[in-house]
């Protein structure tokens, strides 16, 4: 069933701020607190919300730390696609998303690591030997420039004279 | 020297000029005294901008604007609201709202001539009647009436001079907006009185929960109005300047003859943006609207909460909540919630005088500035000793 107005204005709310309270939330769509409680608990339960989360700049904390992209070709299986190898390679905690693509390669993973060492032994180690895995192409991340929509640079002020007819 | 033009001289200075300047020499002010989006111009449409200027298209353009803007125009008109007009003869490109305002008085008003103006209005509608040379004449409105003038209080203001009636739908500084048939009564009136309409419907796409009625589009009232309208609030495109008016074309021909000796025509710049704007800018602009209609139902059940009597406005990105439970004139309440709490506010009377008893607050800002204002609003209340809640929004 498609969400109605209500809830997709609740999740649009909360994806931008997960830190919104309840009353704010109600305030903001113009319904009862307890309607928008019984919303969110309805789409925690659904597994549509999955968890309140924080974009971070990590760059800027100088903290080592490094994301690749990497390419997987996987011989496809009878039944199943690719999906089980999929899953079985989702489950490594390396592992930061995972997505199916349409392309020249089959799966695309985001990778995250402290050192290129790590990442490294991660391809060879358990990537590589995963079974129908055939090969992989890694990318590092060099630099960040944006991430879930938001802009990573100087944050922007505002331009605007303070009073304005 | 010899002393400068009566006219100009006549017109007093802008009620919100020494506020500006105050507010301007303050640190950590939570402002909601800005009648601009907070956004910036979507990057679409600063590309295409971009784009044509590194293409060379750095020219005069037509006196009129481009004709594949006025097209767009045109189209937009008609299929958004149903209003046919010829983007030969019937659109005019001009330099915001504020240049097309400028330039009907001019080209419809001889000396004296009387111009309806409901208030409280933005500020520049009174100006501009008189820099023309007419007379313009508030039609004063209150919360009680929802802010809208009724059909006997134009009929009672109306003499042998009166020329036009000037209407803005949604209203800055009110918000509000009005029905179909509200609209009706009044263009009734007009054709009654052989009135020319001339309507501001900058604010036409942020309006919430209802669909906006423009103006040509009521029965009788294609051939008298002028309709004005830009991109500024729509797509955040303040300071482009560029906006457009359409009218029957002996009108548009008339403005257009005092736009050609004075502007030439819009930038061309503005105009390539504006043509982005027009093709694919509609879900950004829709973005946005969405965005301000949550802080418009969180500002005003906010206001009520603290006792600020406040009606849901149905459009632009305006809260004008009565402040009489006070005591205090708008301008006292104004500066001093400004000097005691740093929250920056418009006092209503700078949109005339009806507006004492109101202030305005802007919602084109974060969530977390009208949060934090609230709050601020809310402790001065309680230090007044006018802390309180009103019990039911007021509904338009």
């Amino acid at each position: 069933m498609k969400p109605d107005e209500f809830t997709i204005d609740i999740l649009k709310i909360l994806e931008k701020d997960s830190r919104a309270t309840l009353s704010q939330i109600a305030a903001m769509t113009g319904k009862s607190e307890d309607e928008v409680q019984k919303t969110v608990a309805l789409l925690e339960g659904q597994g549509i919300i999955r968890r309140y989360k924080t974009v971070i700049d990590w760059q800027k904390t100088r903290l080592e730390c490094v994301n690749a992209y990497i390419d997987v070709k996987v011989a496809p299986s009878r039944g199943v696609g690719f999906d089980d190898v999929a899953e079985r390679i989702a489950r490594f905690p390396e592992v930061h998303s995972i997505y199916l693509v349409s392309g020249e390669l089959d799966l695309r993973i985001i990778v995250t690591g402290k050192t290129i060492l790590d990442v490294a032994h991660f391809v060879s180690e358990k990537l590589s030997t995963i079974d129908r895995v055939q090969s992989t192409i890694t990318h590092f991340v060099l630099k960040c420039y944006k991430e879930d929509s938001e802009i990573f640079g100087e944050p922007s002020d505002d331009k605007r004279l303070p009073v304005v007819p | 020297m010899k002393p400068i033009s009566h006219l100009v001289k006549s017109v007093p200075p802008s009620g919100i000029r020494r506020f500006f300047d105050i507010v301007a020499q303050m640190q950590d002010v939570v402002s909601l005294s800005v009648g601009e989006p907070d956004f910036v111009t979507p990057w679409r449409i600063r590309e295409a901008c971009i784009y044509s200027l590194e293409k060379g298209y750095t020219n005069y353009t037509s006196n009129y604007g481009l004709l594949e803007l006025r097209k767009l125009i045109s189209a937009y008109l008609s299929k958004r609201w149903g209003v046919e007009y010829n983007p030969e003869k019937q659109v005019l490109v001009t330099v915001g709202v504020s240049e097309g305002l400028d330039l009907v008085m001019r080209a419809i008003l001889n000396p004296a001539d009387e111009v309806l103006v409901p208030e409280p209005s933005y500020v520049s509608y009174k100006p501009c009647v008189m820099f023309a040379g007419g007379v313009p004449v508030p039609l004063p409105t209150t919360i009680e009436t929802g802010f809208k003038v009724t059909p006997e209080q134009i009929e009672k203001a109306i003499t042998s001079r009166t020329k036009a009636i000037l209407l803005s739908y949604p209203s800055n500084p009110t918000g509000v907006t009005a029905s179909r048939d509200e609209l009706q009564s009044i263009v009734d009136m007009a054709r009654k009185h052989d009135l020319f309409i001339i309507s501001d419907e900058i604010y036409d796409r942020l309006t919430y929960g209802g669909c906006h009625t423009t103006m040509p589009s009521l029965d009788g009232a294609y051939e008298r109005t002028i309709l004005l309208n830009g991109f500024s609030k729509a797509y955040a495109m303040t300071g482009w300047r560029i906006g457009y008016a359409v009218a029957m074309p002996d009108i548009i021909e008339a403005m257009m003859k005092v736009h050609q000796y004075t502007m030439l025509c819009a930038p061309m710049m503005a105009q390539m943006a504006a043509i982005e704007a027009m093709k694919n800018g509609s879900s950004e602009s829709d973005e946005m609207v969405e965005e301000y209609n949550r802080r418009r139902r969180l500002i005003t059940s906010g206001l009520n909460s603290i006792g600020l009597d406040c009606i849901l406005p149905g459009g632009a990105f305006y809260a004008f909540p009565s402040i009489r439970r006070t005591g205090l004139t708008a301008e006292e309440f104004t500066e001093r919630l400004l000097m005691e709490e740093k929250v920056a506010i418009v006092p209503g009377t700078a949109f005339g005088e009806c507006g004492e008893g109101y202030v305005r607050c802007s919602y084109a800002t974060d969530t977390d500035s009208i949060k934090l204002a609230l709050e601020r609003m809310s402790r001065f209340l309680e230090k007044i000793g006018a802390a309180g809640s009103v019990k039911a929004t007021r509904r338009e």
